[in-house]
């Protein structure tokens, strides 16, 4: 058989499969929406905070388990809920926002752990939950999903360029008359369900990739915000489509592979890119 | 304690309650204001006629920063009456333009000189609109009165200090507002500059908006602003620009900073730090909540 149309098989025999093809769809959604709702995320500064409100989704996860409710419900009160109050404890209390962070983010963690630990019998997949295996998302889970994830690019729609205005110049935008703390409380909000959305494809330990990455990696390539925000989608898309073949192909953990693809495509936008390219500074110095 | 060359009290508080026909912009009356416990100002009274372009002068740390705060209702004072364009401070804020000193501003952000002017068209766009023809328009006319419409389309890190304070007075143009206030307009640009900003805002000043400015420009503050407002933990004198060419006005605001020597008054006020303002910012948010009541008040 010649190579390409081995390599159509390769491409094309997977979508054959009810499996693959929701996988595809929900990484694809993944890469989208993380794209989208990371660019303000790396404007921001707020990579931490992402972090921290995965970690927090993991408590909320076990409980809806141990209630038998979908655990993309659990995750989103959980993220939600400490999201919101981490901004809280920022606004209102003496503590660094980092040390606040610190301490929500290991305490909501070892509080699932503990959950975790006093279900007894191998009934759940905590590899999965830490790590992501959107090969195995239900059809019931990524309807849930497609509908959070409408309604995080919804919410961004609406209020795109007062997020930009209020994340640009905070003074400027609340001397304005815009309402700076609710815009801030919002965004945080769409931080959670943004994570909420991303555990299968990625889980806990590596949502924090999939919003940083492919926004940092289209900031060293523009100089504009809307072209930013594409570039990150195309990022996001790309990584989450080849990423998911990839681990198919070799066997190995499809989140792992997908943040491995968009680490990967970072380090070249970092070789190559425009302004802060190695390769553009070495012909500089010539 | 306060040195007020003109409108009797009593003008003062009839305005407060007929403000909207009244020719009064700004009125502080026993504003006290501050971060955490720490006052920064104290028991300010201060009016802003009308149409007046008036500048901010003091020393560092003098509260300068804190007063335009305050007027742009970012920091809540904790004690005294503050009424901006008729209403509490906040309330007026589609007709207020406030432009920050140039240190607060993220300078690597992706955006364009268009971009940041357009953000001026924001609020009174409402949510969800995008920018119509009509602010198009504005955004054009404020670029070219600023002499930046070569530069639309440059990302804003790569103008110079001086282009970088023409963009943002750009934006305070395309608000269209009533009130401008301006953290350091025109400190560290070049003279070329500083003439152009300065005719513009006298422009607007003709057209009936009125102009708050801090500046560290006593020569520029005297020659080109109408009235001036001397702050130092208070504001100690305000009155016509000319005011502060008094050595005792002088002496007044910049206390031990005076150098008198053989009929000649010296300014010994270092280049500008940004102490006060870093600090105001990080305190803000923490702070003006839970502040209400208490007072720093010692130092």
């Amino acid at each position: 058989m010649d190579p390409i149309g081995q390599l159509g098989h390769l491409l094309v025999d997977p979508l054959g499969r009810a499996f693959f093809l929701r996988a595809l769809v929900a990484a694809i959604l993944v890469g989208t929406v993380c794209a989208v709702v990371g660019t303000y995320v790396v404007l921001k500064g707020l990579a931490f905070i992402g972090d921290a409100v995965s970690h927090a989704a993991f408590p909320g996860i076990v409980v809806a388990f141990l209630l038998s409710g979908p655990y993309f419900l659990g995750a989103a009160v959980a993220a939600v809920g400490t999201a919101l109050s981490i901004g809280f404890v920022s606004r209102r209390t003496q503590l660094r926002l980092d040390t606040a962070v610190g301490v929500v983010f290991a305490g909501t963690f070892a509080l699932g752990i503990y959950l975790y630990s006093t279900i007894h019998g191998f009934v759940m997949d905590l590899m999965g939950l830490l790590f992501g295996n959107v090969l195995l998302i239900s059809y019931g889970d990524l309807v849930g999903l497609v509908v959070l994830g409408l309604l995080v690019l919804a919410v961004i729609g609406v209020l795109w360029k007062e997020l930009l205005y209020a994340t640009f110049d905070p003074l400027g935008a609340a001397a304005a008359g815009l309402p700076v703390e609710l815009l801030e409380y919002a965004f945080l909000a769409v931080v959670a369900v943004t994570i909420v959305v991303s555990l299968k494809a990625v889980g806990i330990i590596l949502v924090v990739a999939m919003l940083v990455t492919p926004a940092a990696t289209a900031q060293l390539l523009t100089v504009r915000f809307g072209r930013m925000m594409a570039l990150a989608i195309v990022v996001g898309i790309v990584s989450a489509v080849v990423g998911l073949y990839v681990s198919l192909w070799a066997d190995a953990a499809s989140g792992a592979t997908i943040v491995l693809v968009e680490t990967a495509l970072f380090l070249a936008a970092m070789a190559l890119g425009p302004r802060t390219g190695l390769l553009s500074r070495l012909r500089r110095e010539n | 304690m306060t040195n007020r060359e003109s409108g009797p009290n009593g003008q003062a508080d009839q305005s407060f309650k007929t403000s909207e026909s009244s020719s009064v912009d700004v009125l502080l009356e026993d504003v006290s204001a501050g971060y955490g416990t720490r006052a920064a100002l104290e028991d300010v009274h201060l009016e802003v006629p009308s149409g007046s372009l008036l500048a901010v002068v003091g020393p560092n740390g003098a509260g300068k920063s804190t007063l335009l705060k305050v007027m742009a209702g970012l920091l809540r004072p904790w004690s005294g009456r503050v009424e901006v364009l008729g209403e509490p401070p906040g309330r007026a804020a589609h007709r207020i333009a406030y432009v920050p000193q140039a240190e607060m501003v993220d300078w690597q952000f992706p955006v364009t000189v268009e971009d940041v002017v357009t953000m001026g068209r924001y609020p009174r766009l409402g949510w969800i609109k995008r920018p119509g023809a009509l602010d198009r328009l504005a955004v054009a006319d404020a670029l070219e009165l600023v002499g930046m419409a070569g530069h639309r389309r440059t990302q804003i890190g790569s103008l110079s200090g001086g282009q970088r304070r023409r963009v943002f007075l750009a934006r305070a143009l395309a608000a269209e507002p009533d009130l401008f206030l301006l953290d350091e307009p025109v400190t560290g640009v070049d003279a070329t500059t500083q003439e152009d900003l300065m005719d513009i805002l006298e422009g607007q000043a003709k057209r009936g908006r009125t102009v708050v400015a801090t500046t560290h420009d006593l020569a520029c503050a005297a020659q080109r602003f109408q009235r001036v407002a001397g702050v130092n933990r208070t504001v100690v004198a305000q009155g016509p620009a000319s005011l502060i060419l008094d050595p005792e006005v002088l002496a007044k605001i910049y206390g031990g900073h005076l150098l008198v020597v053989g009929g000649q008054t010296y300014l010994m006020d270092d280049a500008h730090h940004h102490d006060e303002a870093a600090a105001g910012e990080r305190h803000f948010h923490a702070e003006s909540e839970s502040s209400g009541t208490h007072r720093g008040g010692k130092d």
